[in-house]
């Protein structure tokens, strides 16, 4: 599974013009600014939900879509920042903003015990190494009672005053997730970024070009784990209680769906997919119970029929269209 | 001129019980051109996988610019100046001709590991790629996108990129393999052409081809040596007649 998706990738160039680009982003900020506005509180919260999972589905995609390592690890990471924040200001009564700190310090190290024993791999081993890193986590944190609260969880002390209502937190969250996505576009579109797609596409190249892939798979793999534990700790305030089912495999699954979802190696199409899974998922709870099966079925459906993602397709449909237009142009 | 560049001594390379490469030494002298020849199976290629760290020797010693390199790994070999191409074309698909030559050359520079910084080439770099693409008669088509070229100039960029990073000692893995005559002329130009200080080794089939490029010729059957000696040497030498050229008259 894990190579036909990076191979799915989008191989041509977004060649959208950056008089374009720009006003789609101001388009897109405008509307998130204003969201709050217009929308009931519980939609906010959705909301702010959707912008969390984003980072996630995005730091995931670093990996994905432009190293080539599908990871299904990602949750377990994800996860540990969330206990760690909880764990720190619930139960040894420390401040918030270390905990956050502490959070993504655990994560980011979380990370690179996992990219140690996975890197090496890749394709469908190197999605179930990631994935048995993961199930350790789970176990650790089902079992080991007497710190994470086992199958109870921990419950955190809440948010402080100045972000506790849905509305300001959203805004709280927009702020952190703005410049976090900027910087994760500068990533992947970095030198480092251009390397990671060279390991996508001929490990063996690049290795005869003077490339340790390892050790960029190594930073890519951090780096990735950085951003999934800051997504992890913004979770934190906003669930203000962790349990296993945070770390659990279910939580890797969906993210990277959003991920797929969105079209993998666009970076930001893990925003649409964030929004079209989360969207799905609380239209779903209303009328069944059975949202894993209604997960597991919309993986399969976009597997078999838009594997490039939504981000992904449009990307194409617009290049065709182009391509259409200038040999016209030429004729 | 006359000091060796790349020194082979007893090289050997097993998979298991098959001796793939069987004590092999060799001695290419800086600014040299050489061809290794032999028929398929001759072990040309696990060689040359010897040479550049992606089959390590079993046995023997390989030694690039009076540095043993035996067991040093792929990257470390091409920032000492080793760059090589590959028998089936091993290119990035999805990227633009430039963006293959960008990964090229930052591959021995610290630009790699610029992880915030803008994806444009420097000048200097672009200067660079231009150079290597011009060498290769590519410049052109800098700006196509890797899965639209030919595969003629695919085989011109694969020779591209293993000259971007300005090597030492350039090892060519049959680069006319799979050409039309008009299009391995283009590719044998091209060879010709190249600055005379890079050394190079070549492994190829075509026999008139590869006369006309080379000064010096090692031929290998089996995993063994088996001669060498100056083109002219070549096409007299009785033993190379049976293993190779004898065998293919008879196929043609």
């Amino acid at each position: 599974m894990a190579t036909p998706i990076s191979q799915a990738a989008p191989s041509y160039e977004a060649r959208t013009r950056p008089s374009h680009v720009v006003g789609w982003i101001a388009l897109a900020a405008v509307a998130l600014i204003a969201l709050p506005l217009v929308l009931p509180s519980y939609q906010v919260s959705i909301t702010t939900q959707i912008l969390i999972f984003s980072v996630l589905a995005m730091s995931i995609d670093v990996l994905a879509g432009y190293g080539g390592r599908t990871t299904l690890g990602h949750g377990a990471i994800f996860g540990a920042s969330t206990y760690v924040v909880i764990y720190w200001t619930a139960v040894l009564g420390g401040g918030i903003w270390t905990g956050v700190a502490l959070g993504i310090l655990c994560a980011t190290l979380l990370a690179a015990v996992f990219a140690l024993l996975a890197i090496r791999t890749s394709g469908v081993y190197f999605l179930l190494l990631t994935l048995a890193l993961g199930m350790i986590v789970w176990g650790l944190c089902l079992r080991w009672t007497s710190v994470t609260g086992g199958e109870n969880g921990l419950r955190g002390i809440g948010r402080p005053e100045f972000i506790a209502d849905h509305i300001s937190f959203y805004y709280a969250v927009l702020l952190v997730v703005a410049p976090v996505t900027w910087a994760m576009w500068r990533f992947v579109h970095s030198p480092f970024g251009l390397t990671l797609r060279g390991i996508r596409d001929s490990e063996s190249r690049m290795r005869s070009l003077g490339y340790n892939v390892p050790l960029h798979l190594f930073i890519a793999f951090v780096a990735s784990g950085f951003f999934a534990g800051i997504a992890g700790a913004l979770y934190a305030l906003f669930n203000n209680f962790v349990s296993p089912s945070t770390v659990q495999l279910s939580q890797s699954v969906a993210a990277l769906l959003m991920a797929i979802t969105g079209g993998v190696g666009t970076l930001l199409g893990s925003f649409v997919g964030a929004t079209l899974i989360i969207a799905l998922e609380n239209v779903v709870s209303a009328f069944t119970a059975r949202w894993p099966t209604v997960l597991g079925v919309t993986f399969v459906l976009i597997m078999i029929f838009a594997p490039e993602g939504v981000v992904g397709r449009v990307r194409i449909l617009l290049s065709r269209r182009r391509k259409r237009q200038s040999s016209e142009s030429l004729n | 001129m006359t000091k060796s560049i790349l020194q082979l001594d007893h090289v050997g390379v097993r998979f298991d019980a098959l001796r793939a490469v069987d004590d092999v030494s060799l001695d290419v002298r800086r600014g040299e051109r050489r061809a290794i020849i032999g028929p398929n199976g001759a072990g040309k290629t696990t060689l040359f996988n010897a040479i550049t760290g992606v089959v390590p020797p079993s046995s023997g010693r390989v030694v690039f610019e009076g540095r043993n390199i035996t067991h040093a790994p792929p990257h470390r070999r091409a920032d000492w100046g080793i760059s090589r191409t590959f028998q089936i074309t091993n290119l990035f698909p999805s990227l633009t001709v430039r963006q293959n030559m960008e990964l090229a050359i930052r591959g021995l520079t610290p630009r790699k590991f610029s992880f915030f910084g803008s994806p444009a080439a420097t000048d200097e770099e672009r200067a660079q790629a231009d150079s290597a693409l011009t060498l290769s008669r590519l410049a052109a088509r800098a700006d196509s996108a890797v899965n639209e070229l030919s595969y003629g100039e695919q085989r011109q960029l694969e020779i591209a990129m293993a000259l971007a990073p300005n090597p030492r000692l350039l090892l060519l893995d049959e680069p006319a393999a799979g050409l039309s005559p008009a299009e391995r002329v283009i590719v044998a130009n091209i060879i010709r052409a190249l600055p005379k200080d890079i050394t190079i080794v070549l492994i190829e089939h075509d026999m008139d081809l590869v006369l006309s490029l080379v000064d010096w010729v090692t031929c290998l059957n089996n995993g063994q040596f088996l001669a060498e000696g100056t083109p002219a040497d070549i096409r007299n030498n009785a033993d190379i007649q049976n293993v190779y050229l004898g065998k293919a008259r008879h196929h043609a």
